[in-house]
């Protein structure tokens, strides 16, 4: 019987030719991901059982992301804990406010993520670094701490589901949209305690960022990891970070699936989540046109260059408006620089966006744009649960950055396809293994690229 | 796991999906103090729990109980606030993790959502793998607790069972 690629990752990291669902294996770490949030209480707990190195320094990634800059006095606490512990320690993959990230953007960004690893990170989002091959998943303080001092952790090994995603995306229609299709297909528990892995058509002719947005979101369907093969797209974007070797691995033919299905995202249109589950998803056009007191474009989720080139696309020449605040945050600093070079955060502020460092910020109603109550915020981020942005009397509607970007524009939840410049170009030719656009064109149209 | 029997009011919450942002928002996550942690717990969704919670009480909820964020405050919390133990009809995968791997008692059992009404005196009993209702006389049986999660249990959570892994390995 063969053997998922979730399955074939864990056991080559536990020394075992195969592993069975459902046993608890042991299995080694490559990287280890440490923000100021859950970081700190793992310190805590490692400095009370005596134990003063850390496995590996140079298996370790640290960054600030959740509350940068400083958001309080007591986040501020946060934030010194993490860089004292890693001075003291030697972790030389520190990315310091000025260069920091969101961590599961930032990662793999820098180059730190290597196709066929295993990661963890004390964040549920931690699934995104699986769209490049990986096993990759979120952990508590009290794992971290485990995984900290021995580089292993226990893992229950995990069902798979298997998505087939077929058919052309239509115009104006994105990886959110395929994510949110499908959470609400299967629920916010559809894929509970499952790996979640990915193939298909229409897979292979998304961008490494746009197949990032659909890992991202493993967690919103209760999954354990999201896993996408690492293909030529995959490598081509590997190899233009680093030169690490690595190992590539493919689920077998004859993999044992929990089950099985296909999506055909050519039947899809641009989604909206209603509040207050990732699960409420419709497709635009059936949603009501409610009035937006914010739109917010950024987190791990949506943050990357691609998705503010899509952005911007939108929002060239038009403005934000009367009555609704838009927020720009790129994933990580070095989207933000992109963005600059690109002159897309002139676009936003042209436009009347705020743009802000990168950070974690409201998405979790931390700072830099938290609701108020009876607001309502159209966001581009991953989980729209009651409070999430703030007030627990706020509502989030999760959307694309096009259809943020159209809904800023509107002022209400605004079809992305009535604002979108039309393409210039026909489909793009996946054949090369060169990364494409989602965007249908989009960019073609307005970068000239 | 010093006791099998455990004693306490029920605090029920038979919702699915309740959400570890629910369970500890995080504004208030730039703590992780449990006593601190404790004054927040459930405040999102009921703002009287902290009050009405005393030390060994048990938490029943529907499916899914602490899906979304990582956030292990969420266990601390609840613990800090005097929750012994959570009975869900089924949990979010990293609640249950962070639960066991803290020692802290998290209990699947398909009837939590509507196994009694908030303060009725409930019984967890271990070893029989029963779930009572002391006030309305009526128990059901719960998800066994699999071999590894009890013997994490057993030593007090994830650290001490790898401290003294490491000493018998060491030995």
């Amino acid at each position: 019987m063969g053997q998922t690629l979730t399955e074939k990752l864990l056991a080559a990291h536990c020394g075992r030719d195969f592993v069975v669902p459902g046993e608890i294996i042991n299995a080694t770490l490559d990287l280890v991901i440490c923000h100021e949030v859950t970081t700190p209480p793992a310190v805590e707990m490692l400095k009370k059982l005596g134990i003063t190195k850390v496995f590996d320094p140079s298996k370790i990634l640290v960054t600030p992301d959740h509350f940068v800059p400083n958001k309080d006095i007591r986040s501020a606490e946060l934030a010194s804990a993490l860089r004292r512990w890693r001075e003291e320690q030697g972790i030389a993959r520190y990315y310091e406010v000025g260069n920091h990230g969101i961590c599961h953007a930032l990662a793999p960004e820098q180059g730190h993520v290597l196709p066929g690893q295993t990661i963890v990170c004390g964040d549920s989002h931690t699934t995104t670094m699986g769209a490049l091959g990986t096993f990759a998943t979120g952990i508590g303080s009290t794992d971290l701490a485990a995984a900290l001092a021995t580089g292993e952790l226990w893992f229950k090994v995990p069902e798979t589901m298997r998505i087939d995603l077929e058919g052309p995306l239509p115009f104006g229609v994105y990886s959110k949209d395929i994510i949110l299709a499908l959470i609400a297909r299967i629920g916010v528990d559809g894929a509970r305690y499952m790996a979640m892995e990915y193939g298909g058509s229409a897979l292979q002719s998304l961008s490494m960022e746009a197949r990032f947005t659909i890992t991202n979101m493993a967690i919103e369907a209760g999954g354990k990891n999201g896993v996408m093969p690492a293909d030529a797209v995959a490598e081509a974007y590997v190899k233009a970070r680093t030169d690490e070797p690595y190992t590539v691995f493919h689920a077998d033919a004859d993999a044992a699936y929990a089950s099985r299905f296909s999506l055909d995202v050519g039947a899809l249109e641009p989604m909206v989540a209603l509040p207050s589950l990732p699960s409420n998803g419709r497709f635009v056009g059936e949603v009501p046109p409610d009035r937006m007191d914010q739109v917010y474009i950024g987190s791990c989720t949506n943050g990357r260059l691609e998705d503010l080139r899509i952005a911007a696309s939108i929002l060239k020449g038009n403005k934000v408006a009367r009555g609704t605040r838009a927020i720009v945050v790129p994933a990580t600093t070095e989207v933000w620089k992109q963005a600059m070079r690109e002159g897309l955060l002139e676009i936003f502020a042209d436009a009347g966006c705020v743009v802000s460092t990168a950070t974690c910020g409201a998405c979790l109603g931390g700072h830099m744009g938290v609701l108020g109550p009876g607001e309502r915020c159209l966001s581009t981020t991953n989980r729209n649960f009651m409070g999430r942005m703030g007030s627990t009397k706020s509502l989030v509607y999760l959307a694309s950055p096009a259809t943020a970007a159209a809904t800023a524009i509107a002022g209400v939840i605004a079809d992305p396809r009535d604002y979108l410049p039309r393409p210039l170009l026909p489909e793009p030719c996946p054949a090369d293994g060169k990364p494409v656009l989602v965007a249908a064109g989009a960019d073609e149209y307005l970068w000239g690229v | 796991m010093t006791r099998t029997i455990l004693r306490g009011k029920a605090h029920v919450y038979g919702r699915a999906h309740i959400n570890t942002d629910e369970i500890i928002p995080a504004r208030h996550l730039n703590v992780h103090e449990e006593t601190e942690l404790a004054k927040h717990a459930m405040e999102d969704i009921d703002t009287a729990f902290v009050a009405r919670v005393r030390e060994g009480d048990i938490l029943l909820a529907g499916d899914d109980f602490g899906c979304g964020s990582s956030r292990e405050h969420a266990v601390w919390a609840l613990r800090g606030a005097g929750i012994r133990v959570v009975v869900a009809s089924s949990f979010a995968r990293i609640f249950f993790r962070n639960a066991i791997n803290n020692g802290f008692l998290a209990i699947e059992c398909p009837e939590a959502a509507t196994f009694a009404e908030s303060g009725d005196d409930l019984e967890v009993d271990l070893k029989a793998g029963l779930l009572r209702n002391l006030t309305r006389q009526r128990e059901a049986r719960f998800v066994p607790l699999t071999d590894f999660a009890e013997a994490l249990l057993a030593v007090g959570g994830l650290l001490p069972y790898i401290q003294a892994k490491a000493l018998k390995e060491g030995a």
